[in-house]
């Protein structure tokens, strides 16, 4: 289990993460944030592996992920 | 237990950047950052930035900061050095700044050796100006200064700044990587870290020259740039290490 946060008044919605998304799981909302932009989120967050790969290529650091370890 | 996969480096500021959506600028300003986190180094590194994009780069970078005169990063970064040789001292420059009002200042950095570590960012063209054509601009690449593109009759070809800088002995790591995609991202950060080793085990100056994008003067989508990026920038700037000191490989 992973959870990915975006810091969405931060988000521009370039798109890039869901470019680079291997579960494709990030879409843009369709609302707009304070800038106008529609800002990019998780649907199914269930299915998110955490591998970051997103926030690696996020331009404007908007994402955060935390994946919880199963306990040896 | 809770594993942080990803998170902001402390070596930035919470300030936005303002870069335009989907600039790689900023995706390089976090790769020095990490790189300046993980090193731990923060407490004694000075960074010079320039005039371009980046010109407020000094907003951004939690740490002492200069912003120099356009393409004398390199000079005023000799400076800090000499005066504080236990620094850690970088210059971040994008190819209008380093490639063409700065060349002088560059190549002399480099000739002379200077314990300094330059991040140089080709996108190209002038971003902050309107994508004026670069010394660094692809043969045939229409910009607002060749609306024909670029012809070699009138132009030259683009100049190989790591290549070129990598026939001076005083170079003595010169990388070229690319943040076009995950996996080079992370061959970036580990460039941009050798780099400032050669640094700090006082090895000679140091050069990681970073493809990037300009989504805004390219006249295309930011996914769009990163596949232009690799389809044409990729082939005339081959990607890799032009020069390694035996003591970081
Ligand atoms: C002495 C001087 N000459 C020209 C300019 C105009 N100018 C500002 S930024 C720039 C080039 C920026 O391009 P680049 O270095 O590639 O950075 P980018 O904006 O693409 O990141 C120029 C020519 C200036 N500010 N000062
Ligand atoms: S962490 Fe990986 S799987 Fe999860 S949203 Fe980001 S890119 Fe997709
Ligand atoms: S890469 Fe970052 S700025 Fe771009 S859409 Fe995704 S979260 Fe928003
Ligand atoms: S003009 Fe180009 S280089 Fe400058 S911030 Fe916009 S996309 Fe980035």
């Amino acid at each position: 289990m992973a959870t990915v946060s975006f810091r969405e008044d931060r988000c521009k919605g370039c798109e890039l993460c869901i470019t680079v998304c291997p579960e494709k799981i990030i879409v843009l909302a369709d609302h707009i944030n304070a800038m106008g932009f529609h800002p990019a989120a998780v649907v199914e967050m269930d299915k998110c592996k955490g591998c970051a790969m997103c926030a690696r290529m996020c331009p404007d650091v908007v994402i955060e992920v935390v994946k919880e370890e199963k306990q040896a | 237990m809770a594993k942080v996969m990803f998170k902001r480096p402390a070596a930035l500021t919470d300030k936005q950047f303002h870069y335009c959506p989907g600039c790689t600028h900023g995706i390089i300003h976090r790769l020095v950052a990490e790189v300046i986190d993980e090193m731990g180094i923060r407490d004694h590194t000075v960074g010079v930035c320039p005039v371009g994009c980046s010109v407020f780069a000094y907003d951004y970078f939690n740490m002492d900061m200069f912003q120099a005169a356009h393409g004398r990063a390199p000079a005023v970064a000799t400076g800090i050095k000499r005066t504080l040789p236990d620094r850690m001292v970088f210059t971040y420059q994008g190819d209008g700044d380093l490639a063409s009002i700065g060349t002088a200042e560059i190549v002399h950095a480099a000739a002379r050796g200077e314990k300094i570590t330059t991040v140089f960012v080709n996108n190209a063209v002038y971003g902050m100006t309107g994508g004026q054509m670069a010394p660094t601009t692809l043969p045939g690449q229409k910009t607002t200064t060749t609306p024909k593109g670029r012809e070699k009759e009138a132009a030259g070809l683009p100049v190989k700044i790591s290549e070129m800088l990598s026939t001076l002995d005083g170079a003595v790591y010169v990388a070229r990587v690319s943040v076009h995609d995950p996996k080079h991202i992370t061959q970036a950060k580990k460039a941009i870290r050798k780099a400032f080793e050669v640094q700090q085990a006082g090895l000679g100056f140091s050069l990681v020259e970073v493809l990037s994008t300009c989504p805004t003067n390219w006249g295309l989508s930011p996914k769009e740039s990163l596949k232009w990026l690799a389809d044409n920038m990729l082939p005339y700037y081959p990607l890799g290490v032009y020069k390694e000191p035996a003591e970081v490989k």
